[in-house]
C-alpha cells in the first residue's frame, strides 16, 4: 500500500483493506500518535464537504501532521480558470500526500496519474468514496465481531447511493445476504445485481422493509432525496414510508446496528438516537480511526 | 458488375492497404481513427456501396501505406467486420481481420458521462475492455460501464 493512491474500493485487495481495519482498531485504542511529524498533507476540497474534511483533518492532526488546503473551490484558483492538472501539479510540490474531493467523476484518478505523491479520494461526484466504505466495514466488523455471512438490509435510495454501491462491492467478498428495500424508482441498478448473481450472492428486493427487520444484522439507511423523482407525487407517496422509528425496532435482533452515511434528514426518527441499536454517530467517529489507518499505511508509517 | 468493382478496387493500387467491409455509417469514423486526413498518400474512399453482408458498405484504399496492427485494431470498435487486404505489386499478399484490443482502448472513445472529468479537461480517454463479445468497456476515470450502443467515437 506504501505510496499507492486510494481512489476506488477496488484498488486494494481484501487482505489490504482488512489490514487497514486492523490498524484502525489500533488507532481507536491509541488515537494520538506522532507518526506524521514533519509531514504536510493537502486537503483539496473542490466541493464543500465539512464532515469528510474535518474527519480527514482530525486524522492528520491526531497523527501529529499538518494540513494545508481549501474547503471549497471558490477560495482556490479554480475560479480564475486554473485546470485541475495545474492545481495538482502545483500542490504536489509542497506536500507529502493529497486528499481531495471533487464534483466531477474520475477527478481523483486523473490527479493520481499526474502526480508522484499519493492521492486519497475523498469523493468524486457519484463515483467513489473509499474511506467511507472502509469505515462502514470497520463499523460492521466492530459491532458484529465479523464480516462473514451477515444479513445486510439496505433501505432507501439504492439507485444513486454511492455508499451502498461501494459497500455492496466490498461486502461481496464476505458471503453476505442482501435485502434491498427501495421505492421502484430507486432500485438497485441491474449491473450490481448481475455482479452478485455472478458471485452467487443471495439478495432479496422488496418495497417494504418491515418483514425483513427481524433478519437484519446491519440496517444501512440512506436518504431518499426529492430531486431524484421525476414525479413529485411519487415522492410524496414514499417520503414517509422509508422512515425508521424506535417503535419498529422491537422486532429486530438485539445485536442489530443501524448505520447511515449521514447527513440524515428524516429517514431515521430522532427517537431512534437513544436506542443502543443506533450506531450512526459512532460510525462517524470510526471514520477518524480508519482515515488515520489509511494515511499511515500509504505513507509507510505503520 | 459487382465482381468487376471488386476487381478494380483490389488492383487499383500497386502497394498499400485496402480496408473493405466498413459499415457505410462508420466511414468517417474510420478515417478519423486512422488519422487519414493527415496523410499525403493517394487515397480512394467508396461509400454506400452494395454489400451482401452489410447491406451497405464503405471501402478505403490507401496507396503506399501499411498500418500497424495496433492502429488497425482501433477501428474494430466501429467496423468490427472490416477486412484488410495488404497489397504488394498489385497482389493481395495478406488478408487480415480486425480485433478489438484486449485490455485497453486509449483515446478513441468519448465517455458518455457528462460529469466525467474527461469531458471537462484535456485528457486522453482510456477504457478497460470488460467483454469483447458484446463490447462492454469501463471508463478508467469515472468507472462507468458502457456497451456498444453507448460508444461514441471522439
Amino acid at each position: 500500500m506504501v505510496n499507492r493512491s486510494l481512489i476506488s474500493i477496488t484498488d486494494y485487495s481484501k487482505e489490504e483493506y482488512l489490514r487497514i481495519l486492523d490498524l484502525a482498531a489500533e488507532f481507536e485504542k491509541n488515537p494520538n500518535q506522532n507518526l506524521l511529524t514533519n509531514k504536510l498533507i493537502a486537503t483539496l476540497f473542490f466541493e464543500p464537504s465539512t464532515r469528510t474534511r474535518l474527519s480527514f483533518e482530525t486524522a492528520v492532526q491526531r497523527l501529529g501532521g499538518r494540513v494545508i488546503g481549501f474547503a471549497d473551490a471558490s477560495s482556490s484558483s479554480v475560479t480564475k480558470g486554473e485546470t485541475l492538472k495545474d492545481t495538482i501539479k502545483m500542490v504536489s510540490n509542497y506536500v507529502d500526500m493529497i486528499i481531495m474531493r471533487h464534483p466531477l467523476e474520475g477527478a481523483a484518478r486523473y490527479a493520481s496519474e499526474i502526480t508522484n505523491i499519493p492521492v486519497v479520494n475523498a469523493g468524486d461526484g457519484a463515483n467513489q468514496h473509499p474511506s467511507q466504505t472502509l469505515l462502514d466495514l470497520y463499523s460492521i466488523r466492530k459491532t458484529q465481531g465479523r464480516l462473514d455471512g451477515l444479513n445486510i438490509l439496505m433501505i432507501g435510495d439504492l439507485k444513486y447511493g454511492r455508499t451502498v454501491h461501494s459497500l455492496l462491492m466490498a461486502m461481496s467478498d464476505f458471503n453476505p445476504t442482501f435485502y434491498f428495500i427501495s421505492p421502484s424508482e430507486l432500485q438497485m441498478p441491474s449491473g450490481y445485481k448481475m455482479l452478485l448473481d455472478k458471485q452467487g450472492i443471495r439478495y432479496v428486493e422488496d418495497r417494504d422493509f418491515l418483514p425483513f427487520l427481524p433478519k437484519a444484522d446491519i440496517i444501512y439507511m440512506t436518504r431518499v432525496q426529492k430531486e431524484r423523482f421525476s414525479d413529485p407525487f411519487e415522492y410524496e407517496k414514499v417520503k414517509n414510508v422509508y422512515v425508521l422509528k424506535n417503535a419498529l425496532l422491537d422486532s429486530c435482533k438485539d445485536t442489530v446496528k443501524i448505520l447511515h452515511p449521514l447527513p440524515r434528514v428524516n429517514e431515521i426518527d430522532p427517537d431512534v438516537d437513544e436506542n443502543p441499536k443506533a450506531y450512526y454517530f459512532t460510525q462517524a467517529l470510526n471514520g477518524v480511526y480508519v482515515r488515520q489507518a489509511i494515511i499511515a499505511s500509504i505513507l509507510g508509517l505503520k | 458488375m459487382k465482381g468487376d468493382d471488386k476487381h478494380l478496387v483490389v488492383n487499383a493500387i500497386e502497394n498499400g492497404t485496402v480496408i473493405d467491409h466498413i459499415p457505410s455509417t462508420s466511414l468517417f469514423a474510420v478515417i478519423s481513427i486512422l488519422q487519414l486526413e493527415k496523410l499525403n498518400n493517394q487515397m480512394t474512399f467508396g461509400v454506400n456501396l452494395e454489400s451482401k453482408k452489410l447491406g451497405s458498405k464503405a471501402i478505403i484504399k490507401v496507396a503506399g501505406k501499411y498500418f500497424e496492427n495496433s492502429e488497425l485494431n482501433k477501428i474494430a470498435l466501429v467496423a468490427p467486420q472490416a477486412k484488410l487486404n495488404i497489397i504488394r505489386n498489385y497482389q493481395v499478399v495478406e488478408k487480415r481481420v480486425v480485433e478489438i484490443p484486449e485490455d485497453e482502448i486509449s483515446g478513441i472513445i468519448k465517455c458518455p458521462n457528462p460529469v466525467c472529468i474527461t469531458n471537462h479537461e484535456k485528457i486522453t480517454t482510456k477504457f478497460h475492455v470488460l467483454s469483447r463479445s458484446d463490447m462492454t468497456v469501463r471508463c478508467n476515470y469515472c468507472e462507468k460501464v458502457i456497451n456498444r450502443t453507448q460508444i461514441e467515437i471522439l
